[in-house]
């Protein structure tokens, strides 16, 4: 797949180790995207690698990358005016209205915010679509927290924002605990809930037996997977997890066909 | 249904029409793939004698060209390289960046001699590999493909099991049987052809209607071949099996003994995996992907947040067999595997896969069996 | 003091399920109180003489290290039980409470409610089994946490 140029426009710090690049388009460009999709992020001369696309409207692509490797080092530290390379959108993405639901859920753990984040966008973007939208933010602490200065309008719009870090830091003064201690609090019907997670993988199992627990149909809860998926196109057999290839069967997938595989160590 | 006045003709006609031929021929201490310059490379009176972990090669009795199995290539080589450029990036004093996929007409190879095994495997790749407008596609357009039926399975052979053999399937433009004769005889070549390019090459050799008698020997040997398969699989759907068997007790065996060498995935001709490798040159305006073949046995294939994802000898040997006879039907509709031998035989410590799925159905049937 | 309503308990996560007999059997150690910001439920070596349902605000759980001061360790909202070294000797508080807003309880003595147990076996076992699970679940949690998994290297 021959990557599309895109320049860096404005480069912004999440979090010390986070950066959300917004891209333009040089030529034509990918397209539409939905919500839970991805592209793969080509560096110059460095590679590419898979990354959620978090927002962007216009033509514009917003991709929040944290720093952790030689290609999302460059991603990171690439200042505007850098052009880089796009290809996609690919993968099965979060799918909102299929089927539909009145009560929606939102579960983050750490940067798995930033594929749910279009979720969110889409979501409040209709008023009166669903009765209850609730976000639940986890992190491992305070500064870790991506989209803060998001959360008002989110609050404002509607929804229910609730956030917990692992560890507090002297001056939070919100929850302390797993991300999952706040379903507790949050307002939703369970059997009529669409309930979409994101983090590390251990958190979305726990998470989505406490839904089960609560009576979220599994396959209501969706996940979104990660394996080593190096070509979005489901050739080059890297990200394979069992049966499914992650970027073509994924990365979104129900909960009923994700549990099982999960389950089964080095699988 | 021909018979050929020899198969030299048939090499001078391809190379005349600007095909380069790809064959057998005897390289080192094995029957390897390489370019032909004339039938005469081609390697008549050998044959080999196989076994797990084990390939020699001997002089056979007749003047058979085609009359030996499961050598260390397979026609991949050639239609999905080992070794290829896939991407051209450059950069320009401005920051301006461009991409092309790689430049030419793909090379036009003739593949003389895919025992049926092969072929389908060149389907198999074809149902992965080969999407509209894909460099693959291009390849195996460009390629003309003479498959010979086969007549004599190998120890390691189980073509039959997997419904690819003995007798050629689809994807070929002409199909030969060899007939051999006796000592010092040329053998017989009878031929067939299944598309236009098939019928136009065999229109410029030298060929007679075949007797019946010959057909009649040659479709006689292909069928007895069947009943002579070195190897079996279980008679079992393998997709549940392998679906079913994550938690057996066999992969344990299997552990320790597989080396994780990935000879398996590099000698068996559907496996297909890549990983690309991005480098500049030393201006740092002009960059290249290449992509290169990789082995699900290599530590790092799964790499994800640190660590692999299959760290142990014994997942990533799971991995490969379930993958090769379980999850591809998952994936792509069919059995990624096609009997031909070539992991039993090149397996350094000689693991026989027609064995391990025998004894993960065996141990299936012991737990079913269990109060 | 006022003393809960049934409804009040009845509707409260922790007790959720509880025969009405037996919640009004509980009910008669149990009275509303709240806590203003800032407000210290128990500190640490703190003798263990009660209990809380949590209806809204939110309490934090703290222990003093020298050094770093009062670390914050885990935070309860509305729906939780705070309190659990009231059940076994020697009845004393292992960490710190604070509201950290404004903070409607239902309060129970612990004496009472122990001497309930003794009295109720059934009871006992209802309340008992309630607690483990609470034990159990943030156990679970606190393991969730120590593996750090929003670490994206190997440790």
């Amino acid at each position: 797949m021959i990557p599309q140029p895109y320049r860096v426009v404005e480069r912004k710090f999440e979090t010390t180790d986070t950066v959300t690049v917004t891209l333009e388009p040089v030529g034509a460009g990918i397209g539409r995207w939905a919500p839970g999709q991805f592209t793969m992020v080509y560096a110059f001369g460095v590679g590419e690698v898979p990354v959620s696309i978090s927002g962007g409207s216009c033509g514009l692509i917003r991709h929040t990358v944290r720093d952790v490797g030689a290609v999302t080092h460059a991603i990171c530290t690439a200042q505007p005016g850098t052009v880089l390379g796009l290809h996609g959108p690919y993968g099965h993405g979060w799918e909102l209205d299929h089927p539909p639901a009145e009560d929606l859920l939102v579960l983050a753990g750490g940067i798995g915010l930033a594929p749910l984040r279009p979720v969110v966008t889409e979501a409040l973007a209709r008023p009166g679509r669903y009765r209850h939208v609730c976000v639940l933010i986890g992190a491992r602490q305070p500064a870790d927290l991506l989209y803060t200065h998001e959360y008002g309008a989110w609050r404002a719009a509607g929804a229910q924002v609730l956030v917990a870090v692992d560890r507090a830091d002297p001056s939070w003064r919100g929850s302390v605990g797993v991300v999952t201690g706040l379903l507790l609090q949050a307002r939703f019907a369970a059997p009529r809930t669409a309930a979409f997670v994101c983090g590390p993988e251990v958190m979305m199992r726990f998470a989505a037996r406490d839904l089960g627990y609560l009576g979220v149909p599994a396959d209501r809860i969706r996940v979104s997977l990660e394996r080593n998926m190096q070509c979005g196109t489901g050739q080059c057999g890297h990200c394979q997890l069992g049966p499914l290839v992650v970027c073509r069967d994924g990365p979104v997938v129900g909960w009923d066909v994700a549990a099982p595989l999960l389950s089964v160590k080095e699988l | 249904m021909v018979q050929l006045a020899g198969l030299e003709p048939l090499v001078a006609a391809l190379r005349a029409a600007g095909y380069r031929v790809i064959g057998p021929t005897v390289a080192g201490d094995a029957i390897g793939l390489a370019e032909l310059t004339s039938a005469a490379e081609l390697p008549a009176g050998w044959g080999v004698e196989l076994a797990p972990g084990g390939y020699r090669l001997r002089r056979r009795a007749d003047q058979a060209r085609f009359g030996h199995a499961a050598g260390p290539q397979s026609w991949k080589a050639h239609l999905h390289p080992a070794h290829q450029p896939v991407l051209t990036v450059e950069r320009d004093a401005a920051g301006q960046v461009s991409f092309t996929g790689p430049a030419g007409e793909p090379p036009r190879y003739a593949f003389l001699g895919v025992r049926p095994c092969d072929l389908r495997a060149i389907g198999v790749q074809d149902r992965v590999l080969g999407g509209p407008g894909s460099r693959y596609a291009a390849r195996r357009a460009a390629a003309l493909v003479i498959a010979v039926n086969c007549t004599e399975p190998g120890a390691t052979c189980f073509c039959a099991a997997t419904g690819s053999g003995p007798g050629a399937g689809e994807g070929a433009d002409l199909v030969l049987t060899e007939l051999v004769g006796g000592p010092g005889r040329e053998p017989a070549y009878l031929a067939e052809a299944a598309t236009p390019a098939g019928r136009a090459l065999l229109a410029g050799v030298p060929h007679r209607p075949a007797e019946p008698a010959r057909v009649a020997a040659g479709q006689e040997q292909v069928a007895a071949a069947a009943d002579r398969m070195g190897r079996t699989l279980p008679a079992a759907d393998l997709r549940s099996l392998l679906a079913g068997a994550h938690d057996a007790a066999r992969w344990d065996d299997v552990a320790q003994r597989c080396l994780t060498c990935g000879n398996c995935t590099m000698a068996c001709p559907t496996c297909f995996c890549v990983t690309a490798e991005d480098s500049t040159d030393l201006t740092g305006d002009h960059a290249q992907r290449w992509q290169r073949w990789a082995s699900c046995f290599e530590p790092d294939f799964s790499y994800l947040h640190g660590g692999p994802v299959r760290e142990s000898g014994r997942s990533r040997y799971r991995q490969w067999l379930t993958h090769k006879f379980g999850t591809w039907h998952d994936q792509f509709g069919e059995s990624g595997c096609v009997g031909c031998g070539r992991c039993i035989v090149w397996c350094p410590v000689g693991i026989d896969v027609t064995e391990e799925l025998h004894a993960l159905a065996a141990e299936r049937d012991a737990k079913e069996a269990a109060p | 003091m006022t003393a809960p309503t049934l409804d009040l308990l009845a509707a409260h996560p922790f007790l959720a399920g509880m025969d009405r007999q037996q919640l009004d059997r509980l009910a008669r150690w149990g009275h509303r109180s709240q806590f203003h910001a800032g407000g210290r439920l128990f500190s640490e070596d703190g003798k263990a003489e009660r209990f809380w349902l949590i209806r809204d605000g939110q309490v934090a759980l703290d222990v003093h290290v020298p050094g770093r001061g009062d670390v914050l360790l885990e935070t309860l909202g509305p729906g939780s039980v705070l309190g659990w070294s009231w059940l076994f000797p020697p009845y004393r508080w292992q960490f710190g409470a604070t509201a950290l807003a404004h903070t409607l309880t239902v309060e129970f003595d612990a004496a009472g409610v122990r001497q309930l147990c003794e009295e109720d076996p059934e009871l006992g076992r209802d309340l008992y089994g309630r607690f483990i699970a609470v034990v159990v679940d943030r156990l679970q949690a606190t393991r969730l946490r120590l593996l750090d998994l929003y670490r994206e290297d190997r440790p």
